[in-house]
């Protein structure tokens, strides 16, 4: 966390009270909410969970059984997603915020593109999966089809979180390194990348709850298929799709779709927390 | 002489650099545009057959009965955006400087870890917790519970984290040195924060505060399970409203071709609005930039 | 450099995923006698958890047949077995007049019932009455000997197939349904009215059955004098249903039609059960 540079010494008024107030307010009903939503969810599925439910098929439609096909389709499309983000949107990132002046009309039709596709729901990219990922390239139902349309999906997240990761460090880095004599590549992978990394962290990590969160994109390209996949050729069904399919589409399903929302969570929280974790031994190292 | 060679290598894996960027930035640029394609394409049809003017002229939208006015379904998604956004972004700065300005490190800590699960809960999660115990509360002041009012609720929560780790991370990046010109100058933490932090901040919070609105115009299973659905123009915040994203949804499933087709003129209404809002953030931004570079 | 060259590697990896898409393509082949292959069926999402079951009873009896099952909605398992993208479409309504290129099979019939929450006093509808409360000519409970409180009616979403059945029934045009909300699948249907005391709707028997059982508050409404029930439905007695349908563009193949008559066999009709959906008995 950033500086908690505010001394006791500073005069208190009465809007530093308001602020004071306001903020802790809003800390305490956000987190209040947040547990009122996870509790609701916990209340349901907590009895279902145990080990079992992890590492067994479903069975009767997802009824009765576990989620361990679910399991492995949604960390394979998570994979296939960041495999293919994570560079480009880091490329892209680069691009916008160091080389704006050079490429500046590039730089603002990308931008604009960039937030136009925040803007679309997920199940346009759903629809467009299907018909470029699935039908055009031939990748049919697959984790393959399914990884992709997310990472179309993610990108401005990932994008616009980097950039801002980039742009806000100050021009003296940049300045310093040019008076080094440092060449435009090096400066960027040893002075500005680790920088950076705060707002690449914070797009990842809002871009991987997205992604794992997500069930309109997924429905119409990685599909349905409940069993072990073969390979990323193979359909199969993400965790979010299970939920979804046994709170809305299955009679009696309920109390398992609270237990698939359960590990989702955990997955999340394991998966946010590896990437602080490497954030801070990647940041510690370049220190 | 081996200086002279290093700074030509420098040069060339500076252009290559450069070059690969490019690349990328193109192919990503390139998902934009081919979307775009793709939904006008679908949309095609219906925008011969039809034409652009009786989605706006028409009586009402029942497609199937020939009736295609979108215009209340385009309020709908705007009213509850806006409401949205209105509510998750005081409340996503104010958290932004809680875990920047205020809280002990530990809290802050957690408190962060505990907005991005809330940014990994599923949008029918969501949805579900809405309609069952949202929408009844909501019934009980005025029915039938199902409105604008929680479409409101449900997309401020689920916006909320975007805005407030965004936030976050550009409260962040304020460099040490100001905070501490303004401790030694005593200014008071109010004056430090709203005239200092805050403008410093303030690209990165219209970043954060566009890429929520584009979430809550697109998004779709949580409001479609708490709005009700219904096409109309609501007289009041406890009246049901139908989102573009949720129309799509509804009907695509039993929508024939030029039902099909008609659906898709809601994506791209959607998209042309995403499109003014982008318009909209980018001469804010221009103006913001050229405001900057005065100082 | 070294980081230079791993920038553009990792861009490579976009393209060689797309490269491994050329090495997709099932085989079918029953030569040997055992049936062997992959069957794609796709449509409708009501109809998709049951065919999942029905697969998967045909798996364990053919070893070598994989059945995938794919959700997307009628109209999109209608235009798949069109396109071929599917060899089985999945359709949870009748097929209409003119859609005579394509051959239906029915799997299963589905009854549809007007619901209420459990707590609202009223036992029974006329059909002119219910008529009445989907118009917006009765808009208050207590007009029809309930509650003093204002009614809440749920319709289906346009083109839905539960609406379409609702609207032929009772002779009514969606255009003239003056609803407060409007929802999409029917678990959204039975929440919505379990959530609210005021609401009436119409969900599928099978599913509202299902849901009083685990006691959830709802009431079927008997129509026409005749209880709700998948009995009642089975006998054809219940005068609103819908069927359940496997489509096919021209003769099926070998494997799908193995599957289509296993899934119209006698031998299922638990799974058909198991899905809150009515078997249909073709002996007789």
């Amino acid at each position: 966390m950033a500086s908690k540079i505010f001394s006791q010494s500073s005069s208190k008024t009465w809007p530093d009270f308001l602020l004071l107030g306001a903020t802790w307010t809003t800390a305490i009903s956000i987190t209040v909410i947040f547990l009122w939503v996870v509790l609701s969810i916990v209340g349901q599925g907590l009895g279902q969970l145990s080990l079992e439910f992890l590492l067994t098929e479903p069975m009767n439609a997802g009824r009765d059984g576990g989620i361990a096909p679910m399991l492995i389709s949604t960390l394979l499309i998570l994979v296939v997603c960041l495999a293919v983000a994570l560079p480009l949107g880091l490329g892209t990132a680069l691009l916008l915020a160091e080389f704006s002046v050079s490429d500046k009309r590039f730089g603002q039709w990308v931008r604009r593109s960039l937030d136009f596709l925040a803007g679309v729901p997920s199940i346009v990219f759903g629809l467009f999966g299907s018909v470029f990922f699935s039908k055009i390239l031939g990748l049919g139902f697959s984790l393959l089809s399914g990884g992709l349309t997310l990472a179309c999906m993610v990108l401005p997240l990932l994008i616009r979180a980097t950039e801002e990761g980039l742009r806000s460090q100050p021009a003296s880095y940049r300045q310093g390194a040019a008076a080094l004599g440092l060449s435009k590549t090096t400066t960027l992978f040893k002075v500005l990348l680790p920088a950076a990394l705060p707002g690449l962290m914070v797009g990842l990590v809002l871009s991987v709850g997205r992604a794992l969160a997500e069930t309109a994109a997924l429905i119409f390209t990685s599909g349905y298929v409940d069993r072990f996949p073969a390979s990323l050729l193979d359909s199969g069904r993400a965790l979010s799709i299970h939920i979804f399919d046994l709170s809305m589409n299955v009679p009696g399903g309920d109390h398992n779709a609270a237990a698939s929302a359960l590990v989702l969570l955990a997955l999340l929280l394991i998966l946010n927390g590896l990437a602080a974790f490497i954030s801070l031994r990647w940041s510690t190292k370049i220190k | 002489m081996s200086s002279l060679a290093s700074l030509r290598q420098a040069k060339r894996n500076d252009w290559c650099l450069i070059n690969s960027l490019r690349i990328l930035a193109s192919v990503t640029a390139l998902v934009g545009v081919l979307i775009t394609v793709f939904v006008l394409k679908e949309a095609l049809p219906a925008l011969q057959s039809i034409g652009m003017l009786r989605f706006f002229g028409d009586d009402a939208w029942y497609p199937l009965e020939g009736q295609f006015n979108l215009v209340p379904i385009l309020l709908g998604t705007v009213l509850t955006a806006l409401g949205g956004v209105a509510i998750a972004t005081p409340l996503g700065l104010l958290s932004a400087l809680f875990c920047q300005f205020y809280a002990p490190n530990i809290l802050a800590s957690s408190y962060q870890r505990l907005l991005e699960l809330l940014a990994g809960i599923p949008s029918v999660v969501y949805g579900f917790w809405g309609l069952v115990v949202l929408v009844p509360k909501i019934n009980q002041l005025h029915p039938p519970g199902q409105s604008l009012l929680a479409g409101i609720l449900i997309l401020s929560l689920m916006i909320l984290p975007t805005v407030a780790l965004l936030s976050t991370a550009s409260l962040g990046d304020v460099p040490k040195a100001y905070l501490q010109g303004a401790d030694a100058l005593s200014l008071s933490r109010w004056t430090t924060l709203t005239r200092l932090v805050i403008p410093t901040a303030r690209s990165g919070l219209i970043t954060a505060i566009i890429l929520a609105t584009g979430r809550a115009l697109g998004e779709t299973m949580a409001v479609l399970m708490v709005c009700g659905n219904v096409v109309q123009i609501p007289n009041s915040v406890f009246d049901p409203v139908r989102s573009l994203a949720a129309n799509i949804a509804l009907e695509m499933a039993y929508a024939t071709t030029d039902h099909r087709s008609v659906l898709f003129i809601s994506g791209l209404v959607l998209l042309a609005l995403v499109g003014l809002l982008v318009m909209m953030a980018s001469v804010l931004g221009s103006e913001e930039r050229e405001k900057t570079r005065g100082i | 450099m070294v980081h230079t060259l791993y920038l553009k590697r990792l861009g490579l990896v976009s393209l060689a995923f797309a490269s491994l898409a050329a090495c997709s393509s099932p085989s079918i082949d029953s030569s040997n006698g055992d049936l062997q292959g992959k069957i794609i069926l796709t449509g409708s999402s009501t109809v998709a958890p049951l065919a999942s079951e029905l697969g998967k009873r045909f798996e364990e009896d053919h070893p070598h047949v994989r059945v995938d099952v794919q959700t997307g909605g009628s109209s999109r398992g209608l235009a798949d077995a069109r396109s071929g993208q599917a060899d089985i479409g999945m359709m949870s309504r009748d097929l209409a007049i003119d859609e005579t290129d394509v051959t239906a099979y029915a799997v299963a019939k589905d009854g549809v019932a007007i619901v209420i929450h459990a707590d609202n006093p009223i036992t029974e509808l006329s059909p002119e009455k219910i008529v009445e409360i989907y118009k917006g000519d009765v808009t208050q409970w207590e007009t029809v000997g309930g509650n003093d409180t204002p009614i809440s009616v749920v319709n289906k979403a346009e083109g839905r197939s539960t609406l379409e059945v609702f609207l032929k029934h009772f002779d009514l045009k969606n255009s003239e349904i003056k609803a407060q909300i409007i929802i999409g699948d029917n678990e959204q249907g039975i929440k919505t009215i379990t959530g609210n005391p005021d609401a009436i709707g119409y969900v599928s028997i099978g599913a509202a059955e299902n849901s009083i059982a685990r006691g959830e508050p709802l009431k079927l409404l008997p129509l026409e004098g005749i209880e709700p029930s998948t009995a009642s439905v089975q006998d054809s007695s219940f005068p609103l249903s819908r069927t359940l349908n496997f489509v096919t563009s021209g003769e099926p193949e070998t494997l799908s039609k193995a599957f289509i008559d296993f899934a119209q066999s006698s031998e299922v009709h638990n799974i058909v059960e198991q899905q809150n959906f009515v078997p249909i008995d073709f002996s007789k």
